[in-house]
């Protein structure tokens, strides 16, 4: 099967270092978004939200499409590539990090969100009569309350990234070893009529669906259990 | 900051909060429990709040000890003030076991307080909280959780603890079984606690100092028993007007069970379980527990009828009138309340400044030691 897995499993070896690497941004940048639109009382925060909930509603060839513009050779992307000598940030795996960060965001900061508002204000108060700073109420009493809403959104944002197919096609490209994720591989093998590949990968991916949505259900599970 | 003003708590808030207008002032000492009582509604938990911090008035004064908290130019956030925080619902960390809530707000400074350290020991004692250490708060009861929560809020280290009607959320056998902690709480710590309460009874067992309030304002503040006995209150003129005050326990007749108890102004016998001389005891006596007699009464199963004066008088009721009694025959004792038919009144031809003697009926002793020390100002 030599050359032929080689081929095969080059995609799989690069969306699940999308999937992880755009996971763990969202984790960083999504929880400080998820906070704020838990916790600020500002008229303005619903804009936000939808802001960060636009890509649920939007074609992914519509968001691919402003990306394209922004992050391409004429954009700011363009600019920022020429600081090292590039021309250009889309069809690169860098491109792709940030259109599947936009993508994925609100199903990581939507869950986290969630759990941040079902916390309340009064474990934060009890933390505060404690004498704990807002800093420190926030690292040991909000985060690990909030931990199963962290779960979900990284299952979620995960999962949906390795999924993505029209924003990759427009901003991506199908570079092999670069930008040619998953969807776009399958894409290509049924265009090429490679149906033994298509099919290995298009069942991988349902296996790996069913254990998405089992993982969650389980979770979600042990969290009624915990709160019971 | 500190000034010349040590041992005293000074509060002005005032403010609206939505269609709550709040304008409440009150100066008590810092020393023993002092009740914040009113109906709901009243703005007593905000006041709470307003000296915890986690409500923020603009334009009010708070200072604990002359150590100024707020004023115009000053807000303490909540972590900069030394309180401790009891809520009406535990509200333990759910996350946390019942060991590491008792030391999440212990200090961890030079000098951490750790578990087996000694104040750490003395608290799990105090609150009976040894069997519960290991456990998370999921498995525990409403009681066993307010009194970790209460636990936790002391091994803070706290200058001023704070309870918002902690006992409010728990049912009738609950409350009986936490009061006694309380109790012991006030007798064996010199912490001084503001209590928010609208029972009553829980106000009687603990209090030292009341602060009346009546939608967003304050009524009277002052020493328990001295608003007890104000008859322009509304304490004195409700049907289960009493009296509370702290006797100290003077002799114990054994072969009786008789309690003689010394009050400012009188002695007083109550049949009670043995106890140890010289100890405080806070005693109950209610205005419908309490008649009048022009004469010393000869023979008589009462136990005590004391000489006393005649204060004041007023009509509560168109057939009953409430007067208010010092002890001694020169007038100089603990106040008492009577309530008595006007007929009796008009019959023995009674009038203020007259010496008669009080037969009371019934002194209820507060079933645990409940008094401190400092109890007593």
């Amino acid at each position: 099967m030599g050359g032929l897995s080689g081929e095969i499993w080059q995609p799989v070896r690069l969306t699940i270092e999308l999937a992880a690497i755009t996971t763990v941004i969202l984790l960083i940048v999504g929880t400080p978004i998820a906070w704020w639109l838990a916790r600020s009382k500002a008229w303005w925060k619903e804009g936000v939200a939808s802001i960060v909930a636009l890509p649920l509603v939007l074609p992914p060839t519509v968001l691919g499409f402003y990306l394209l513009v922004v992050l391409g050779p004429d954009g700011p992307g363009g600019l920022f590539a020429s600081l090292w000598g590039g021309r250009t940030i889309a069809f690169t795996f860098q491109g792709l990090v940030i259109g599947s960060v936009l993508y994925s965001m609100p199903f990581v900061v939507q869950p986290i969100r969630n759990s941040f508002a079902a916390i309340g204000d009064r474990p934060l108060e009890v933390a505060a009569t404690l004498r704990a700073s807002p800093r420190r109420a926030f690292w040991t009493v909000a985060i690990p309350l909030a931990r199963p809403g962290f779960l979900a959104g990284a299952v979620l944002g995960f999962a949906h990234t390795v999924g993505e197919f029209g924003i990759v096609l427009m901003i991506g490209g199908n570079v092999p070893g670069k930008t040619k994720v998953l969807s776009v591989a399958i894409f290509d093998y049924v265009e090429t009529s490679q149906w033994r590949e298509a099919n290995i990968l298009a069942g991988g991916m349902a296996v790996f669906a069913f254990v998405v949505i089992l993982t969650m259900t389980l979770i979600e599970k042990r969290v009624a259990r915990i709160n019971a | 900051m500190t000034s010349d003003e040590p041992r005293t708590i000074r509060a002005k808030f005032c403010g609206t909060l939505g269609r709550f207008k709040l304008d409440a002032s009150f100066e008590v000492p810092a020393t023993g429990v002092t009740a914040l009582f009113g109906p709901s509604g009243c703005g007593k938990s905000t006041i709470l709040r307003c000296i915890s911090g986690l409500q923020h008035l603009p334009g009010s004064f708070c200072a604990i000890d002359g150590d100024i908290w707020q004023d115009q130019t000053v807000f303490r956030q909540p972590y900069q003030r030394p309180i401790g925080y009891v809520f009406q619902e535990a509200s333990l960390f759910q996350h946390l076991s019942v060991r590491r809530n008792l030391l999440y707000g212990a200090p961890r400074g030079a000098v951490p307080l750790d578990a087996g350290s000694a104040p750490f020991d003395e608290v799990i004692d105090l609150l009976g909280l040894a069997p519960l250490l290991d456990r998370s708060p999921h498995h525990l009861s409403g009681g066993e959780r307010q009194r970790a929560a209460i636990g936790r809020a002391l091994l803070s280290q706290p200058k001023l603890l704070l309870m918002d009607e902690p006992l409010s959320a728990l049912d009738r056998l609950t409350k009986d079984e936490i009061l006694p902690f309380l109790e012991r709480l006030h007798q064996r710590l010199s912490l001084p606690v503001i209590y928010v309460s609208h029972d009553m009874t829980e106000i009687e067992r603990l209090a030292d100092h009341l602060v009346l309030m009546q939608s967003g304002a304050v009524l009277a503040a002052g020493p328990l028993s001295a608003l007890q006995s104000d008859t322009t209150l509304p304490l004195a003129a409700g049907r289960d007007a009493a009296v509370n005050f702290d006797a100290k326990v003077e002799a114990y007749d054994a072969a009786y069970g008789i309690l003689a108890l010394q009050v400012d102004g009188g002695r007083l016998l109550v049949p009670a379980a043995p106890v140890t001389v010289g100890e405080l005891r806070r005693l109950r006596v209610a205005a419908s527990d309490v008649s009048l007699a022009r004469e010393s009464p000869i023979a008589s199963t009462m136990l005590n009828a004391l000489p006393a004066r005649i204060v004041s008088k007023s009509l509560v009721e168109a057939s009953e009138v409430l007067v208010v009694l010092a002890l001694g025959s020169n007038g100089g004792g603990a106040r008492l309340l009577a309530r008595v038919t006007r007929r009796s009144w008009d019959l023995l031809q009674l009038c203020e400044g007259m010496n008669i003697f009080a037969q009371i009926k019934g002194v209820a002793l507060a079933p645990a030691r409940s008094v401190s020390e400092h109890g007593s100002i």
